[in-house]
């Protein structure tokens, strides 16, 4: 499985939770904590995600970035644990 | 659980567009006019022709699209951005224009304007973002209000012996010979935003061609206007104001060579 990462700016995040309705691995939820606005912001719940950007393309406010995993990079990390 | 960020190994597969100023926007937690203006600025830097851009801002919800989008931007007067839009464009013909209005600017107080510009075929890129009340003001009626749809203005329900039918304007402007690309997208999925994106990079493109007008109706939800969660909202959207505009080409280019 390819795997991804985001970072949301949490500190521009509000909360609307479109970004958690459109992720297909159900990777995303709401923070315990609140912003500085008063919204409980969008994190990362589960380990799963794939980098398959839905939840930046949605998000209104352009809170999101997503980081993919370098194919080769894969490679290299499977012949460092055999190694 | 937080997991922190791992960037080490990983590439960069999106950010925020490089056009879209670090403003944070006003609009209300899920609205879709944050995502209609960001797809905008991706195409703008994408095509590299953020120096040659010129956008006319609305009054509405989106009065501040000045602020968030870091483009020459002009404010119009209430409803008039796209004859702004036809000064603009004349003046300056090699510059890429483009119009940004809601419901209320575009199909209400400035119908006149927005059907003239489109007859007369005007240059530029027309961009009407329809969520079906006034959102700005507090959720009034607004001529695309659907039937039965409840607002401050009609407590209990568009009707249409006193407020009349929901106006179509983006079919009614697909019949105009001056225009040249008519369609109309939606924000509310993933893949809903992927074929705007398409939509507006054909409605610059088009631009270069001098044509006519290229027109994209961009039907979006109003969480707060509809009184509704974000999400409620989208599927709101998708079960109750999709029957009534369907999404898709009204009027292509290759149509329109007939």
């Amino acid at each position: 499985m390819i795997r991804g990462n985001v970072i949301i700016a949490h500190e521009i995040c509000k909360g609307c939770e479109l970004c958690i309705a459109a992720c297909p691995q159900e990777s995303l939820g709401l923070s315990e904590k609140i912003n500085l606005k008063g919204y409980r912001y969008a994190v990362l719940v589960q380990d799963n995600c794939t980098g398959c950007i839905n939840c930046a393309l949605v998000c209104p406010d352009a809170a999101i970035t997503v980081y993919r995993e370098k194919k080769h990079a894969k490679g290299a990390a499977a012949d460092a644990i055999t190694a | 659980m937080e997991i922190p960020p791992l960037t080490n190994g990983f590439e960069l597969v999106y950010k925020k567009p490089r056009t879209l100023t670090e403003t944070p926007m006003h609009y209300c937690p899920g609205c879709g006019h944050g995502v209609v203006h960001r797809v905008l600025m991706e195409v703008v830097d994408e095509m590299g022709i953020q120096d040659k851009t010129i956008g006319v801002a609305p009054v509405g919800c989106s009065v501040f699209a000045y602020d968030y989008m870091n483009v020459d931007m002009q404010e119009a007067a209430h409803g008039r951005a796209s004859a702004a839009a036809t000064g603009i464009k004349r003046v300056l013909p090699d510059r890429f224009v483009f119009s940004y209005q809601g419901d209320g600017d575009l199909a209400a107080i400035g119908t006149a304007e927005t059907i003239h510009v489109v007859n007369r075929g005007e240059n530029i890129l027309m961009l009407f973002i329809n969520n079906a009340v006034y959102g700005m003001t507090g959720g009034q009626m607004a001529p695309t209000t659907l039937l039965g749809m409840k607002t401050t203005t009609s407590p209990f329900g568009r009707e249409s012996g006193l407020a009349g039918h929901p106006l179509k304007i983006t079919n009614l402007l697909a019949q105009l010979p001056g225009a040249y690309y008519v369609t109309r997208q939606a924000v509310h999925t993933a893949a809903a935003v992927r074929k705007l994106k398409k939509a507006i990079q054909l409605g610059f493109q088009y631009q270069s061609l001098k044509k006519g007008t290229c027109f994209i109706e961009v039907v979006s939800n109003c969480p707060s206007g509809w009184k509704m969660t974000p999400t409620d909202s989208n599927k709101w959207l998708e079960e109750n104001m999709l029957p009534m505009y369907p999404l898709g080409d009204l009027k292509t280019p290759a149509r329109s060579m007939n």
